[in-house]
Formats: C-alpha cells, sequence, structure tokens
C-alpha cells in the first residue's frame, strides 16, 4: 500500500509541476492520471504482462480502496457550506432553481449528444463490446 | 477526575477529533445509504455534511478549526484523482472506442453547463459576482475556485456551489437515465462526471465501474474545457 501511495503521490506531484512550470489549465492530479496510466501501459508491455492483471497489483488494490470511498474525501469541503449560508443570502431560491436546471440539462444534452455522435460513427459497422 | 468541559476544550482543538468525527458520519452515512440499496435520494456525501456541519453548528466550532483535523481526508483528493488511472487502464480498450463521442458530448455538455446556470440565474436577476461564482459550478472545487478568483467572483460562494452541484448530478442522474431509458454506462458515467465532478464519479462508481470510469474521464477533460470557455463567454455578460 505505501508503495502505491508513493507512486500515486509522484505522478500526482510530476502532474504539479507539469502544470505550474508550463502554465497550463489542465489541474496537476488530471496530469498525474495520465501519466500513471502512460506508466501502467507502458509496464505492462515491457513485463508482457495482460493490462486487466493490474487490479490485482498493490496498485489496484490501493486505487479500488481510495475509489470505493471517493465521496468521504468531498465531506470537509462540503461542510463548508455551513458556514457559507449567509453568503447565499436572498438568493437562495434563485440560484437553487439555476442549478437545478442546469445540471438536468447538462445531464441530457451530454448523455444524448454522446449516444448520437457513437450511433453515426458506428453505423454499420460492428457494435464495440461492453459498455451498453 | 478531570472536568469533562476540559476534556472537550482540549479535544476541540486537536486534528484528531474532526478528523475522527468526518470518518465516523462518513461509515453512518454510507451505511444509511446502503442499508436503502444505494437509493439515489439517499446520498451519503449529503448525509455526511448535514451530520458533521450539525455537530459543527450545535457545539459552536469554526469551520477552520474543524478542517484543521479534516484535511487530511480533503488532501486525498489528488492522490483519488490520479488513482482513476486504474480503472481507465483496465477499459482502455472501451476507452479507446468512445474517443469520438467524448470530445463532442464534451463541448456541448461544457457549454451546456455554463450557459444555461447563468442564464437561469441572470434572468432572476442575480447580481454579477454570483453569476460569476455560478458560472463553473460542474467542475472539481480546485479548479472552478481558481477560475471564479481570476474572473472576480466569490471563490468561497463557489465551493459550496461546487457541492451543491454535485449532489444535484449524483441525486438525479439514475431516476432521470432509466426515465429516458439510456443503458449505455458509459454514456450516462460520462454526463455525470461531466455535470457532477467527483461527487457525481463517486456516485457513478457506487452503480457501475464502467460508469465510473468515463465520469472520471469527464471530469477531468471538464475542469480543462470549463477553464478556456468561462473567461470567454463571461465576455458577454
Amino acid at each position: 500500500m505505501i508503495r502505491a501511495l508513493a507512486l500515486l503521490l509522484t505522478c500526482q506531484l510530476a502532474g504539479e509541476t507539469l502544470t505550474r512550470a508550463l502554465g497550463l489549465a489542465v489541474p496537476g492530479p488530471v496530469i498525474g492520471l495520465g501519466l500513471l496510466a502512460v506508466l501502467a501501459v507502458v509496464h505492462a508491455r515491457i513485463a508482457g504482462a495482460e493490462i486487466s492483471a493490474i487490479e490485482k497489483t498493490d496498485l489496484g488494490v490501493t486505487a479500488s480502496a481510495l475509489l470505493g470511498s471517493l465521496g468521504l474525501l468531498f465531506v470537509p469541503a462540503g461542510v463548508g457550506i455551513v458556514q457559507q449560508l449567509p453568503l447565499i443570502g436572498a438568493y437562495a431560491l434563485p440560484i437553487f432553481v439555476a442549478l437545478l436546471v442546469s445540471t438536468v440539462l447538462t445531464l441530457i444534452v451530454t448523455v444524448y449528444v454522446f449516444i448520437f455522435v457513437k450511433r453515426a460513427i458506428t453505423w454499420g459497422a460492428p457494435p464495440v463490446d461492453g459498455g451498453s | 477526575m478531570t472536568n469533562p468541559f476540559s476534556i472537550w476544550v482540549y479535544l476541540s482543538a486537536t486534528p484528531l477529533l474532526w478528523l475522527a468525527l468526518t470518518l465516523v458520519a462518513w461509515i453512518a452515512a454510507d451505511a444509511i445509504a446502503r442499508a436503502c440499496g444505494r437509493h439515489p435520494l439517499v446520498n451519503p456525501v449529503l448525509i455526511a455534511i448535514v451530520m458533521v456541519g450539525g455537530v459543527l453548528v450545535a457545539t459552536g466550532t469554526p469551520y477552520q478549526t474543524y478542517f484543521e483535523g479534516a484535511q487530511f481526508v480533503h488532501f486525498l483528493l489528488g492522490p483519488a484523482t490520479v488513482a482513476i488511472a486504474v480503472p481507465l487502464v483496465r477499459h482502455l480498450t472501451l476507452v479507446r472506442a468512445n474517443i469520438v463521442p467524448m470530445i463532442v458530448a464534451l463541448l456541448a455538455g461544457a457549454v451546456t453547463a455554463v450557459v444555461s446556470v447563468v442564464a437561469v440565474a441572470a434572468a432572476f436577476g442575480v447580481p454579477r459576482e454570483i453569476l460569476v461564482s455560478l458560472a463553473p459550478k460542474s467542475v472539481t472545487a480546485g479548479i472552478a475556485m481558481a477560475i471564479t478568483e481570476s474572473m472576480g467572483g466569490r471563490p468561497a460562494l463557489t465551493a459550496v456551489l461546487v457541492i451543491a452541484t454535485g449532489i444535484m448530478g449524483a441525486v438525479i442522474v439514475t431516476p432521470l437515465m432509466n426515465a429516458l431509458k439510456i443503458t449505455d454506462y458509459a454514456a450516462r458515467g460520462f454526463a455525470v462526471g461531466l455535470t457532477s465532478h467527483g461527487i457525481g464519479t463517486a456516485r457513478a462508481f457506487a452503480v457501475d465501474e464502467i460508469a465510473g470510469t468515463f465520469a472520471g474521464i469527464a471530469m477531468g477533460l471538464n475542469g480543462v474545457a470549463t477553464s478556456l470557455i468561462v473567461p470567454l463567454l463571461l465576455r458577454w455578460l
């Protein structure tokens, strides 16, 4: 677990360093995600292992433990709501309505565009396994 | 025997108490969600926030004191984002096959998220400062706060709006997608990760690993897309 944590933190550190050094709009952890994905693929190629075997490695176990409790990690920031409710004040209702309308609309637009584009490009081609 | 009040005074000032409370509240909230069969309306993030928030209000504890303990949990958001590389690599073939739909849906979704929230709030006469703080509400807190700050909004308000959007999307996504009869879990996951960042991704992982993977990718991509879109769109405001 310690090795896996060290790997995750090192990738994040490299990501933060890159994004600051190059002035990128991409957040550090997202660059770290990309770096780790590349490392994992390269490592599997060199070792001649199936990429799906990553699940049983130390990294795989640690990653699924972290992602299995992803919601917990948002609790500290979310508790900040208690302190900032007065900021929203008189606009609480319009803000709530705007967030609700926007959330529903964004979900619908995104999911339909995804599905229609996928259908358009795979039309006539054999279906890709999984995912649907 | 020491006065119990002095024990409280000591403990309430240490990170230990607030870290322990956060973990225990989460375990309880997650147990409630599980007992309800992971019903979408029973959102464990919301339950845990209400529990911990209630304790802070009842004891008059300042948020800063609480955060000194809770920051250890908050810190793990970074490594957890990096960890999404593991399911990504595991489902690499499926991700590759969906590259084009992802890019088009990203552009459509990112613009919809920003324009719709600003338009509705502006129609209600919400002042500009709050509109700016609302615009990046679909992206993960760290990025959203940076966007708001550079546009002259209130980062602290943005953090609250981001969490609220996250919980809304996580609650709405399952009943909405079921009602629309959408069975493509890659598309469902991508939509909720784009709309509701990490909280949506947490919900997606609780439903289906493929949905979770695509949600994680969408969260990352939308962080980038929104930081480019907001400055462009707010010029017309």
